[in-house]
C-alpha cells in the first residue's frame, strides 16, 4: 500500500450513502438545531471565500448593505436557526433581489458558519487556496492519486473523492489531512477476515451488518462474507493514510484543500 | 298469531341488524383480546401492553420454517411505523400521511383505502408518520399529523366524523395510535421540538364530542405548576405521543409523557417541569389524574418517558402486586406499583452517565457531563418509543436497546415563536467535530463514527433488574418486539432483519432480510386456522407463517 492509501477515506467513499446525505442528511442534521454548538475554523475560512465571490455584491465586504440586515451585527429579518439560513439561501426571498443558490451542503456549512462569525473573523488571516496547484499536489507529491480515484479515474483501494466538497464539510476535509486515522469514517476502515478454510481476505469495509460485511478486496474485488463462517474477523483500526500536517506547509494544505473541496462530482 | 309473529320480526329486521353489526367489536371484546389470540384488536394487543400473544402453531422446533406469505407495500415513501389491528380475518392498517387500508389478512388484498389530505401546514417534528387505528362496534378512529382525530366506517372505508384537536401551524401534530376505553377515543398530541403544551382528550366514540382534556404542563390553577418558572409552561413540551394501557379493576389509564420545552436548555425553565417525562395515571371517564411519576426532572437531554406503560399482575417480594415495568428512554428500566405509582425499583439497562443512580423514591441521583463531553445515552436514548414485550411464561421483560450510545448536547438560549422548533441548543455526535447522522437512513448508525453505539434486544430480569440476556445487533435497535406462548421472541431492527429468538435464552432461530428498516411492532394473528406473523420493514408490511 502506499503512502495515501487511505487518505481521506474518512470522508469518504460511502459514494451511494453519502450522496444521499449530502442531499438530505447535512439539512436534516441542522433541523432541530437552532445554531451549531461550535463553528470551525476551516468552516468559516470557506465560507468567508464563498461570501466574497458570492455575496458581497448586494450584501457588502461587511454584510451590512441591506436596510434591516447586518450581518456583522447578527441582524437578521426572517432568520433565527441554522436551518433558516440554509433555506433562505437555498430558496431565496421571493419579491426580492435574494435569489436561490445552488449551494451544496459543504458550502452551505462555510457560508452559515462564517456569517454566525463574522464579527469576530479577520478575514486579512484568510489563506486562499489555488485549487491548480492543489490538483499538482494531489497527483504528485502528496501521492494521494496512488490510493484515491477522482471520478473513476485512478485506484479503487481508497474512496473515490469526486465529490468529496459536495459531501464533506471544509472542516473535515481539513482534519482528515492532518489526521486521517482519528477522522476515518469507521465504514471505511480496512477489515481482516479468515475464512474456514483458512483464507486470508483483507480489503476496504463497504457495508456491514450484524450477520454480513461487505467490501472491495485489495485486488479490487468486491466481496460480501457471512461472518458464521469465518474463522477470523477483525477491523483495522490503523490507516497507511500519512498526516500532512508535517509534509506540508499552511498554504500547501490551502491548496490541496482548494482542490477537494473543488470536486463536486459528476453533473 | 304465528303470521303475525314473523312479519312484525320481519318489520323489525332492518332496525334491529344495525345494531348487531355495531356490536363487531364491542369494548368487552378488547378488555377481554388476550382471549382471542387470533386477533389484534387494540395498538399493543391488550390493555395491558405485553405484546405477548397465546398462539403457539409456530413454536421453537418449527419456526425455522416461517416463510413469506405475501407484502403489502405502502403507497409512501415515509417512514411504516403502523402497528395493525386484526379483526376476524380483515388488518387495519395505516400509510403515510394519514390512509387508513383494510386488507385480507390471508391475501394481503386490499378492500378499500380511505385517503385523509392532512393541511400542508402540518409539521410533525420526525416524519409524516402514523402507527395505527383503533376501533369500536364498526368504526375505525385515527390521529392524523394535522392534529385531528376522524371516525372512519370499518366495512367501507367512509368517514363518519371528523374533529380537530389544536392548531397544526403552531406545530400540534397526531402520531399515535388511539386507544378506545369503554365509549371514549383517547388520543394525545405531539409538538414537543415546537413548545407546544401537551395534552390528553377523550373523545365520545359515536359523536366525536370531546368528554374531557388533561393537560400535562399544569396551569396557574392547577397542581403541579409550582415546578415551572412564571410563564415558561405556556410553551413546556409534554408531548403525548404514544398510545397508552389500561386497568379496568382499578378504572386507569396509563400515558407517558415527552420532554419539557425547549428541549435541550434546562436553564430557559428551572423546577422540575412537571408532568414532562413523566407516567400519570388518569381517570377514563373524567380524565383526573389519580398519581403520577417523573422519570427525569428538568430533563436536558430529551429523554420523553412516551413508552408503552406494560402492565403486570406478578409477585413482588411475595406479595401478589400490580405492576407497570416501564424501560424508559432514560436508559433506566423502572418497577411501579401502578395502583399507587409508587416507585418499587430500578436499574441502568444501557451505559448511564447522566446519573449515578436512583434514590428511594426514584428520583435520579444526576451527575451531569462536563461541557462537550458526551452523555449516554444519547438523544435518542437507550430506548425509545418502539413497544417492548414482557412474557408471563418466562416472567421477563424485552427491551430493544440503543447501546453505548452517547450525544454531546448544548444549550443556548432560544426566543420562542409558534409554530417554529424550540429545542434550545444543539447536539452532535459523540466526537466533537465528528457527522452526526441523526435521523438519517442511510446506513448503520455506527458508519459515522464508532462511538455512536449499537443495537440489542435485553431481556431484564424485572425482580433482581438483572439482565437476563442479550441479542446483540450491529446498527441500533428500532423495532418493537412480540412473545409468544411457545417461547419465540420476534424483533427487527434498522438494519432490516427480522429475528425469531428464543425468548429464555436469546438464541437466534430464524432470520429474513426484509431490506428496509423495521420501525414498527410485529404483531401475530390466526386466519382459518393459519398463525401469521407480520412486520413493517422499508415500506412494506411483510406477513409470514409456517411452511404448507
Amino acid at each position: 500500500m502506499t503512502l495515501c492509501r487511505l487518505f481521506l477515506r474518512a470522508w469518504s467513499q460511502c459514494a451511494i450513502l453519502c450522496v444521499v446525505f449530502a442531499l438530505f442528511g447535512v439539512a436534516a442534521r441542522a433541523q432541530g438545531q437552532d445554531r451549531a454548538p461550535v463553528y470551525f475554523p476551516s468552516d468559516i475560512q470557506y465560507g468567508a471565500q464563498i461570501f466574497a465571490s458570492q455575496c458581497t455584491a448586494c450584501h457588502g465586504e461587511n454584510g451590512d448593505l441591506i436596510p434591516g440586515v447586518n450581518f456583522r451585527a447578527g441582524q437578521f429579518k426572517r432568520v433565527i436557526s441554522d436551518n433558516d439560513l440554509r433555506l433562505t439561501i437555498t430558496t431565496g426571498v421571493p419579491g426580492t433581489a435574494m435569489q436561490p443558490f445552488n449551494f451544496g451542503a459543504s458550502e452551505l456549512t462555510g457560508i452559515v458558519s462564517y456569517l454566525r462569525n463574522m464579527s469576530s473573523f479577520d478575514t486579512r488571516n484568510l489563506m486562499r487556496g489555488n485549487k491548480e496547484r492543489g490538483q499538482k499536489l494531489f497527483e504528485g507529491e502528496g501521492k494521494c492519486a496512488t490510493c484515491h480515484a477522482v471520478n473513476g479515474k485512478g485506484p479503487r483501494v481508497a474512496p473515490d473523492l469526486g465529490d468529496i466538497g459536495t459531501i464533506r464539510t471544509a472542516d473535515l476535509v481539513h482534519r482528515t489531512l492532518l489526521d486521517p486515522e482519528g477522522a476515518m469514517l469507521p465504514v471505511s476502515r480496512y477489515v481482516h477476515a479468515v475464512t474456514r478454510d483458512g483464507k486470508v481476505i483483507n480489503g476496504r469495509r463497504m457495508n456491514e451488518d450484524t450477520y454480513t460485511v461487505q467490501l472491495i478486496d485489495e485486488q479490487e474485488r468486491m466481496l460480501s462474507l457471512t461472518k458464521a463462517d469465518l474463522r477470523e474477523y477483525s477491523i483495522v483500526k490503523t490507516t497507511s493514510m500519512p498526516s500532512y500536517k508535517d509534509k506540508f506547509s499552511a498554504q500547501e494544505l490551502a491548496d490541496l484543500e482548494a482542490y477537494l473541496l473543488s470536486l463536486k462530482g459528476v453533473k | 298469531m304465528r303470521y303475525l309473529l314473523r312479519a312484525s320480526f320481519l318489520f323489525l329486521l332492518p332496525l334491529l341488524m344495525p345494531f348487531a353489526l355495531r356490536a363487531q367489536v364491542t369494548s368487552e371484546r378488547i378488555l377481554h383480546a388476550t382471549d382471542e389470540p387470533q386477533n389484534w384488536l387494540t395498538y399493543s394487543g391488550s390493555y395491558a401492553s405485553q405484546r405477548y400473544s397465546l398462539l403457539n402453531q409456530v413454536d421453537t422446533s418449527n419456526v425455522k420454517n416461517l416463510e413469506l406469505k405475501w407484502v403489502f407495500q405502502a403507497q409512501s415513501l415515509q417512514k411504516f411505523e403502523s402497528t395493525p389491528l386484526v379483526v376476524d380475518g380483515v388488518m387495519y392498517l395505516t400509510q403515510s400521511p394519514n390512509d387508513i387500508v383494510a386488507v385480507d389478512a390471508k391475501t394481503g388484498r386490499a378492500f378499500w383505502v380511505y385517503h385523509y389530505a392532512p393541511s400542508p401546514a402540518a409539521r410533525p417534528c420526525c416524519g409524516i408518520v402514523n402507527r395505527g387505528v383503533a376501533i369500536l362496534g364498526d368504526t375505525l378512529f385515527m390521529a392524523t399529523v394535522d392534529a385531528h382525530l376522524v371516525a372512519v366506517d370499518a366495512k367501507t372505508g367512509h368517514a363518519v366524523w371528523n374533529v380537530k384537536l389544536a392548531e397544526p401551524a403552531a406545530g400540534y401534530a397526531m402520531t399515535l395510535a388511539p386507544l378506545v376505553v369503554k365509549d371514549k377515543v383517547i388520543v394525545g398530541v405531539a409538538g414537543g421540538e415546537f413548545g407546544v403544551r401537551g395534552f390528553i382528550s377523550a373523545f365520545d366514540a359515536e359523536t366525536g364530542k370531546e368528554a374531557w382534556r388533561f393537560d400535562t404542563i399544569p396551569s396557574p390553577d392547577q397542581a403541579g405548576h409550582e415546578s415551572w418558572r412564571e410563564g415558561d409552561w405556556q410553551h413546556g413540551g409534554g408531548a403525548v405521543w404514544m398510545t397508552g394501557s389500561y386497568d379496568p379493576d382499578l378504572n386507569l389509564i396509563y400515558y407517558g409523557t415527552g420532554n419539557p420545552g425547549p428541549d435541550w436548555n434546562p436553564a430557559q425553565r428551572p423546577g422540575d417541569n412537571l408532568y414532562s417525562d413523566s407516567v400519570v395515571a388518569l381517570n377514563p371517564d373524567t380524565g383526573k389524574m389519580k398519581w403520577y411519576f417523573q422519570f427525569t426532572p428538568h430533563d436536558p437531554y430529551d429523554y420523553d418517558s412516551v413508552q408503552v406503560p406494560v402492565l403486570v399482575n406478578a409477585n413482588w417480594k411475595g406479595v401478589a402486586s400490580k405492576l407497570m415495568m416501564w424501560g424508559n428512554r432514560n436508559g433506566f428500566f423502572y418497577v411501579l406499583d401502578r395502583a399507587t405509582g409508587k416507585f418499587l425499583s430500578g436499574h441502568p439497562f444501557v451505559k448511564v452517565n447522566w446519573a449515578s443512580g436512583l434514590d428511594a423514591n426514584g428520583r435520579p441521583v444526576t451527575t451531569p457531563q462536563p461541557p462537550g463531553q458526551p452523555t449516554f445515552p444519547g438523544i435518542q436514548g437507550g430506548t425509545n418509543w418502539y413497544s417492548p414485550s414482557y412474557s408471563p411464561r418466562t416472567g421477563l421483560f424485552y427491551i430493544p436497546a440503543w447501546e453505548n450510545y452517547s450525544t454531546i448536547f448544548t444549550g443556548i438560549d432560544t426566543d420562542f415563536h409558534e409554530g417554529q422548533r424550540y429545542t434550545g441548543g444543539a447536539n452532535t455526535a459523540p466526537i466533537p467535530g465528528a457527522e452526526n447522522p441523526v435521523g438519517q437512513r442511510q446506513g448503520p448508525i455506527n458508519i459515522y463514527t464508532e462511538a455512536l453505539g449499537s443495537g440489542a434486544v435485553i431481556a431484564m430480569d424485572p425482580a433482581t433488574g438483572e439482565k437476563k440476556w442479550k441479542f446483540e445487533m450491529h446498527d441500533v435497535n428500532t423495532s418493537g418486539i412480540l412473545t409468544t406462548a411457545s417461547d419465540l421472541l420476534f424483533s427487527g431492527g434498522r438494519e432490516g432483519y427480522f429475528q425469531a429468538l428464543d425468548a429464555r435464552t436469546g438464541a437466534l432461530l430464524w432470520k429474513e432480510n426484509l431490506g428496509g428498516e423495521i420501525i414498527a411492532g410485529p404483531i401475530t394473528f390466526r386466519v382459518d386456522g393459519k398463525q401469521y406473523i407480520t412486520i413493517a420493514a422499508g415500506n412494506s408490511l411483510f406477513a409470514f407463517a409456517l411452511r404448507e
